[in-house]
C-alpha cells in the first residue's frame, strides 16, 4: 500500500516537471550524493550551492551539448549504506553522472557499487566525478573506468608540502600529528617517506595519532609539539579536530607553520580567526588572492547568494564536464567518459588534464597561508589565504600503477 | 491471553505477510524502490532484535549496533573467501552459497554476545544501558584501530555475485536481492516470534517485570539476561549478514553509536509492548530516513520530533495504537469508538501541520531558502504575520479538536 | 620531563574540571529524580550559543549570568511539560524522552545557527597570560575556568550539606514519600532541581564554549563521556563526580604525553613483542580519548557502585 502511494506520488511528480520541461531540451542530470542534513551539511551544501551556482552560469552558455544542466541533491548523512540507497535512488531517477566527494568511506561504498553496477547493467552506465574523496588508492590499485577524480590525491598533495619543506633549509624537525584512522595514516606514512627521500637530514620529532573527532582539548598534544621544538608541523586534520587544534597551538604560543589539507573547510576560518594568521597553511587547487577578477566577482556573488565561499574545483569539474560533452557531442556517460580521458582545460587555478591512465586529474597546486584583511574575505570574514608558494601539474604529478580495464 | 487460538487464526498473520511479500514485487518495478525495500527488511530484522532485548528483556542497550556490525563483518568476509575459492572450486567455501550468510552473520553476532556478555548482564537498567553505552563506543573507537579485520574507514568490499547459485536465485540487482530480504526477514521474524512462544522467552519477560521473584523460585535473572542476550546478538548479525549481501560493504559506521541509536528509535517509535511493533517502527523510520530528505532540510529534526511525540503522547508506540484498534474491532467496538479516535488523528494532523509549517518558515528566515516550500511550488513569505497567523490557526485548531474529541471519548465510554 | 608533567598536570586539571562543571548537574539530577539525562549535553550546548547570542549584545559577563537562567527556565518547562508525563510510564521512557529530546535539540540548534561553528570567544583581556613557565603562557581565561569551578564545587557542596533545600534534596532521594508526607511539594522540588541542574550544565558551556569550540556537534561528542564520569563518579554522589572528572582529565592528558605503544609496554615487563604489530603497534596516546569508557566498563563489572556512590545503578 504504502509503495503504491509512493509510486503514484512519483509518478505525478515526474508528470508535473515532464510537462513543465516538454518545450525545453531534455536536461542532463547530476546528482550530489553527500551530506546535506545534520552536522556535517557543512561540507555537503557548499559543494551543493557551487554546483547549483555553476550550473546556472552554463546552463546561460547553451548548457552540456545543448541539454540544460541540473543538479539533484540526495543526502547520504555521510553514511556508506545510507550513500548507496540514494546511489539506487539517483539511477532509477535516470541520473547518469554521480558527484560524490566528502568522506572516503563513502567513496569507497560508491566506487564499488558503481563498478558492479556498470558491469550488471552494460546498457545503462553511471559515471563517478569524486571531487574531494583523496585516498589515493582510487586512482592505483582501485582504479575505474567509471571513476574520474577532480582533486589531486593525499601523495600528490603532500609531494608539494615535503618539496617545500625540502627547499626551505630552516626546517630541521618536523612534527606530524592525525587522526587515528586511514587518511591519517595515509598522510602520515607519506610524508615519512617523502621526507627521507628528499631530505634525509629532516628530523620526524613526532608522529602522534589521535582518535577521530574525539579529542575535545588538544592542550596534552600542543604541549608535546610545543615540547619537541617542531619547526614545521603536518596535519590532515579536518573538521573539529583542526579548528581545536590550530586554537589551542595559537593560545599556547605554538608558532610554527601548520601544513594542513583542509585548513578552508566551511567553518574553520570563523574558528580559528586571528589565532590561524600566518599558522595554517593550506595547499589546495587555488587561494584566496582571487588574482582572477572574474572569479573574484562569482565568489561575491556566490557567498551573497547562497552564503556559501567560492569552491573552485567544483566549479572547474562541472565546466570541464560540459566542455567534454560539448566536444563529445553528446550527454551519453560512457561517450563523455572517452572524451574526458585526456581532456584538457583551463580553470581558474590553471591548466588541467584529466590523465587517461588511470582518470586522476593533473592540475597545478598553490600552498597559501591565512592572512588578515584580505580584499576578498572568506566566510564573511577579512580573513583568507593568501599565497606563498605555487607548483606546476607537472610537479605534483605521480605515476600511478593504475591498469584500467576499459570497456569495448 | 489467548493462548488457545485455532490454528488458523494463529496461521491469518503470517499468510497474510507472505502474501503481501509475494504481491510487492508486482507492484513495484523500480530498483530503487527495492533497495528502500531491502533496507526495511534489514532493519526489520535489526528493531526486533533490539526489541528481544529491550521489550521482552527489559534491558535498555546503547551498544546494539556492535552485535550487528560485527555480523556483517563475518558474513562480508566469508563472501570473499567465497569468492576467493571460487577461482579454484576447492575447499568448503566453494560451496558455500551467498544465499546462507546471514546464518554467518548470526553466528558471529551470537559469538559476540556470548564473548562479553556475562559481565555484562548482572543488571539491567541503568548499569546495561551505561555498560552497553561504553561497549558501543569502544569497539567503535577500536575498529578504526584494526584495519586488516575493519577496512579501515573505507572499510571492507565484496561482490555478491560468486559462490555456487542454487535454484537459478542470482543477486545481480536490487530485484533479485528482494528474495533473498523476503526471505530471511519472514524467516527471522518468525524465528523471533516463536521465541517469545518458548519457555525462555515467556522468562524473559518475566526477568523485566520481576526478577527478585525470579531469583527467590530459583531462576538467576543474571542466566536468562545472558541467554536473550546472545540471542538478540544473534539476530541483529543476521540482520547484519543480510546487510552485507545487500550493499556489498560494511563500513566501522554500521558498529557506532548512530546505528545502536536507530535500533532503540525504530523499536520504540513502532511500540516495544507489541511484537509487531518494531516492524513498524522499522517501515516508518526507514520511510522517513530515506525518503525525508529529499522534500526537506530538516529531516532529522522531524524524525526526533516523531519519536518525542509517541514516547510523549503515545508510549505504546504506533504498534501499540494499532492493536488497540484491532482490539477493540475484535470486541465489536469499533464503530464506538472510532469517530473519537479520528477525532484524535484530525487533532494531531492539524498540529503537525502547523508544527512543519513554522519549522519550515524559520528554516527559510536563518537559511534565506526552504527545500518544502520549493517542492510544494509555494512561495510563503516568512515575514509577513499573515502567514504566521495561520500558523496559529492551525495550532488554535488541533487543540480545539483535540479537546473536543478528548471530550467526545469521555462521554462515550 | 618536567615541563611535560607540569603542563600535563595543568591541563588535565582543566579538563577534568570543565567535565564536572558539566556533570555535576547530571549527577543532581540523577541523585533526586533517577532520570539520566540523555539530553544534558544538549543544554550545556544551548548554554554556549545562548551566551554567544545574548553577548552580541549585552557583553561576555552579563551573558554568563543570562544564558544559564535561560537554560533553567527552558528546563523547567521541560521538565513540567515533558518529564512529568512521561515519569508515570517508568525510567525506561523517562531516558527514551530525554533520548529525543536531545536529537530535537541539537537539530534545532543547528537549523537556528546553522551548520558551521559560531565565533564564541572570550573577551581579549582575558587572553592575557596569566603566567609563564618553560616559555609558555597560561592564559587569563584558563586560570578563571579553574576558579569558577571550584567556587562551583564549593557553593554546591555548601549547598547540599548545608542548607535546608540540600537536605530536603538529600532526604527525596531515598524518602521521596515521606519529604512528600511531611508537607513538602515533591514535584516542584524536582522541578526546581532540574532547572538548577540544565543550568550548571549551560554554565558549563558559556565557560567552556569559547574554550572548546562552539557547534552544533558539541553535544553529541561529549554527551557520553558526562555519562562516564557520573557512573564511574557513583551515581549520585557530587564528591565522586569531582573525583572522577578530575581522574578522566588527567589519566587522558598524560595518555597523550607518554609516547609508549602497548608494544613497548609488554617488552619493558619482559615480553618479546614486535612494537610495531597491528596490536602492538598502538600508542597509549591513540587510546587517549577511549580511556573513559575503558574505566566506564571496568568500573561496572568490578564495582558497579562507582568510587563514591552508595547505591547501585
Amino acid at each position: 500500500m504504502l509503495k503504491a502511494v509512493f509510486k503514484l506520488f512519483a509518478v505525478s511528480l515526474c508528470l508535473l516537471s515532464g510537462l513543465a520541461r516538454a518545450a525545453e531540451a531534455e536536461p542532463v542530470r547530476f546528482a550530489l550524493i553527500d551530506p546535506l542534513t545534520g552536522p556535517m551539511s557543512v561540507v555537503g551544501q557548499p559543494a551543493l550551492a557551487q554546483l547549483q551556482f555553476t550550473a546556472e552560469r552554463l546552463n546561460k552558455e547553451g548548457g552540456m551539448d545543448g541539454h540544460p544542466i541540473e543538479i539533484v541533491g540526495y543526502d547520504n548523512k555521510i553514511n556508506p549504506q545510507e550513500s548507496l540507497v540514494q546511489l539506487q535512488k539517483a539511477i532509477d531517477d535516470g541520473i547518469r553522472y554521480i558527484i560524490q566527494g566528502n568522506g572516503s568511506s563513502v567513496g569507497s561504498a560508491l566506487l564499488s557499487a558503481i563498478n558492479k553496477h556498470n558491469q550488471r547493467n552494460p546498457d545503462d552506465r553511471v559515471l563517478y566525478l569524486n571531487y574531494a574523496a583523496i585516498e589515493p588508492s582510487f586512482t592505483n590499485e582501485r582504479c575505474s573506468f567509471w571513476h574520474f577524480r577532480f582533486d589531486s590525491h593525499v601523495d600528490m598533495k603532500m609531494n608539494m608540502l615535503t618539496d617545500w619543506i625540502a627547499e626551505n633549509p630552516d626546517f630541521k624537525k618536523v612534527f606530524l600529528i592525525n587522526q587515528d584512522y586511514s587518511f591519517g595514516h595515509t598522510v602520515s606514512e607519506s610524508a615519512m617517506r617523502m621526507l627521507k627521500e628528499k631530505r634525509p637530514d629532516i628530523e620526524i620529532v613526532g608522529n602522534t595519532f589521535h582518535p577521530l573527532g574525539k579529542v575535545k582539548d588538544f592542550s596534552p598534544y600542543i604541549s608535546k609539539i610545543k615540547s619537541s621544538d617542531a619547526d614545521v608541523v603536518i596535519t590532515g586534520n579536518w573538521g573539529q579536530d583542526i579548528n581545536l587544534l590550530i586554537k589551542s597551538a595559537a593560545e599556547y604560543g605554538v608558532d610554527v607553520p601548520f601544513l594542513t589539507y583542509y585548513g578552508s573547510t566551511p567553518g574553520t576560518i570563523t574558528q580559528v580567526g586571528d589565532k590561524g594568521v600566518d599558522r595554517v597553511y593550506l595547499i589546495a587547487e587555488y587561494h584566496g588572492d582571487f588574482t582572477d577578477p572574474e572569479i573574484a566577482e562569482r565568489q561575491v556573488a556566490l557567498y551573497k547568494e547562497k552564503g556559501w565561499d567560492y569552491y573552485p574545483r567544483v566549479a572547474a569539474m562541472l565546466e570541464m564536464m560540459k566542455a567534454a560533452g560539448d566536444k563529445a557531442d553528446s550527454i551519453d556517460p560512457l561517450a563523455v567518459a572517452k572524451t574526458l580521458e585526456g581532456f584538457e582545460y583551463d580553470a581558474a587555478g590553471g591548466h588541467l588534464t584529466m590523465r587517461a591512465e588511470d582518470h586522476q586529474l593533473q592540475m597545478p597546486l598553490y600552498l597559501s597561508v591565512l592572512k588578515d584583511n584580505m580584499k576578498h574575505g572568506a566566510e564573511g570574514t577579512d580573513y583568507n589565504f593568501h599565497q606563498v608558494a605555487h607548483f606546476d601539474a607537472d610537479q605534483a604529478t605521480l605515476p600511478t600503477t593504475c591498469r584500467m580495464r576499459r570497456p569495448d | 491471553m489467548s493462548l488457545r487460538l485455532s490454528p488458523w487464526r494463529a496461521l491469518a498473520p503470517w499468510l497474510i505477510s507472505l502474501l503481501v511479500l509475494l504481491v510487492i514485487p508486482l507492484l513495484v518495478s523500480s530498483n530503487g524502490t527495492f533497495s528502500i525495500i531491502n533496507l526495511i527488511a534489514i532493519n526489520i530484522v535489526f528493531a526486533l532484535s533490539y526489541n528481544m532485548l529491550l521489550g521482552q528483556g527489559g534491558m535498555l542497550s546503547f551498544g546494539h549496533a556492535v552485535f550487528f556490525g560485527l555480523g556483517a563483518y563475518g558474513a562480508i568476509h566469508v563472501m570473499n573467501l567465497i569468492g576467493d575459492a571460487g577461482y579454484d572450486g576447492q575447499g568448503f567455501w566453494a560451496h558455500f552459497p551467498v544465499y546462507l550468510l546471514p546464518l554467518v552473520g548470526f553466528a558471529t553476532g551470537a559469538l559476540a554476545a556470548l564473548l562479553v556478555g556475562w559481565p555484562f548482564c548482572r543488571r539491567a537498567g541503568t548499569a546495561f544501558a551505561m555498560i552497553t553505552l561504553g561497549l558501543g563506543e569502544l569497539v567503535a573507537a577500536g575498529s578504526q584501530m584494526f584495519p586488516t579485520v575493519f577496512g579501515g574507514e573505507a572499510g571492507v568490499f565484496s561482490n555478491r555475485m560468486v559462490g555456487p547459485v542454487w535454484f537459478g536465485l542470482e543477486l545481480a540487482q536490487p530485484a533479485d536481492v528482494y528474495w533473498f530480504s523476503a526471505f530471511w526477514v519472514l524467516l527471522a521474524v518468525f524465528a523471533m516470534w516463536a521465541f517469545t512462544r518458548t519457555p525462555l522467552g515467556r522468562m524473559s519477560n518475566a526477568v523485566r517485570d520481576n526478577a527478585e521473584r525470579l531469583q527467590f523460585i530459583g531462576y538467576p535473572p543474571r542466566n536468562l539476561r545472558f541467554l536473550v542476550f546472545i540471542a538478540a546478538g544473534g539476530f541483529a548479525g543476521l540482520g547484519g549478514g543480510m546487510a552485507a549481501v545487500n550493499y556489498e560493504i560494511v563500513t566501522p559506521e554500521s558498529l557506532g553509536l548512530l546505528t545502536s541509536g536507530l535500533a532503540l528509535l525504530m523499536a520504540a517509535v513502532g511500540g516495544l509492548g507489541v511484537f509487531y511493533g518494531p516492524i513498524v517502527g522499522a517501515i516508518v523510520v526507514t520511510v522517513m530516513n530515506s525518503l525525508l530528505s529529499d522534500y526537506t532540510d530538516a529531516s532529522i529534526l522531524y524524525v526526533g520530533l516523531v519519536f518525542l511525540a509517541v514516547v510523549m503522547f503515545a508510549p505504546a508506540g504506533l504498534g501499540g495504537g494499532v492493536e488497540q484498534v484491532r482490539q477493540s474491532w475484535r470486541r465489536g467496538e469499533l464503530t464506538r469508538q472510532l469517530p473519537g479516535w479520528l477525532g484524535g488523528a484530525v487533532s494531531v494532523l492539524l498540529i503537525a501541520l502547523g508544527l512543519v509549517a513554522s519549522i519550515e518558515l524559520v528554516y527559510q528566515l536563518s537559511h534565506g531558502r526552504d527545500k518544502l516550500a520549493q517542492v510544494l511550488g509555494l512561495q510563503p513569505d516568512p515575514s509577513s504575520p499573515l502567514v504566521w497567523l495561520g500558523v496559529v490557526a492551525l495550532f488554535a485548531a488541533g487543540y480545539g479538536v483535540a479537546r473536543a474529541s478528548k471530550n467526545y471519548r469521555e462521554a462515550r465510554s | 620531563m618536567l615541563e611535560i608533567i607540569v603542563f600535563s598536570t595543568l591541563n588535565g586539571l582543566l579538563y577534568g574540571l570543565l567535565l564536572f562543571m558539566l556533570s555535576s548537574g547530571l549527577t543532581l539530577i540523577f541523585s533526586m529524580m533517577g532520570v539520566l539525562n540523555f539530553a544534558h549535553a544538549s543544554f550545556y550546548m544551548l548554554g554556549a550559543y545562548f551566551a554567544y547570542a545574548l553577548g552580541l549584545h549585552v557583553g561576555f559577563w552579563p551573558a554568563l549570568l543570562l544564558s544559564p537562567l535561560l537554560v533553567a527556565g527552558l528546563g523547567a518547562v521541560v521538565e513540567r511539560f515533558g518529564l512529568r508525563r512521561v515519569h508515570e510510564h517508568g525510567h525506561v521512557a523517562e531516558l527514551l524522552f530525554t533520548f529525543g529530546l536531545a536529537y530535537v535539540i541539537d537539530e534545532t540548534v543547528h537549523l537556528l545557527w546553522g551548520s558551521i561553528p559560531v565565533s564564541y570567544t572570550a573577551p581579549d583581556y582575558m587572553r592575557a597570560p596569566l603566567f609563564s613557565l618553560f616559555g609558555t603562557d597560561y592564559s587569563i581565561y584558563r586560570g578563571v575556568t579553574m576558579l569558577i569551578a571550584i567556587l562551583m564545587f564549593a557553593a554546591l557542596w555548601y549547598l547540599l550539606k548545608k542548607t535546608r533545600v540540600g537536605m530536603m534534596i538529600r532526604a527525596a532521594l531515598t524518602h521521596g514519600a515521606m519529604v512528600g508526607h511531611l508537607g513538602h511539594n515533591v514535584p516542584r522540588l524536582f522541578m526546581g532541581v532540574f532547572a538548577f541542574g540544565c543550568a550548571l550544565a549551560a554554565l558549563a558551556g558559556v565557560i567552556g564554549g569559547p574554550l572548546l569550540s562552539t557547534e552544533p556537534g558539541m553535544a553529541q561528542s561529549l554527551g557520553p563521556v558526562v555519562f562516564v564520569v557520573v557512573v564511574v563518579g557513583g551515581m549520585g554522589s557530587l564528591l565522586g563526580a569531582f573525583y572522577a572528572s578530575l581522574l578522566i582529565g588527567l589519566v587522558q592528558t598524560f595518555f597523550v604525553a607518554l609516547d609508549v605503544s602497548i608494544g613497548d609496554l609488554l617488552n619493558a615487563v619482559g615480553f618479546a613483542v614486535d612494537p610495531y604489530g597491528e596490536v602492538t603497534g598502538i600508542t597509549l596516546a591513540s587510546i587517549a580519548p577511549m580511556t573513559p569508557f575503558i574505566l566506564l566498563v571496568l568500573i561496572l563489572i568490578f564495582r558497579p557502585r562507582g568510587l563514591m556512590g552508595e547505591l547501585e545503578p
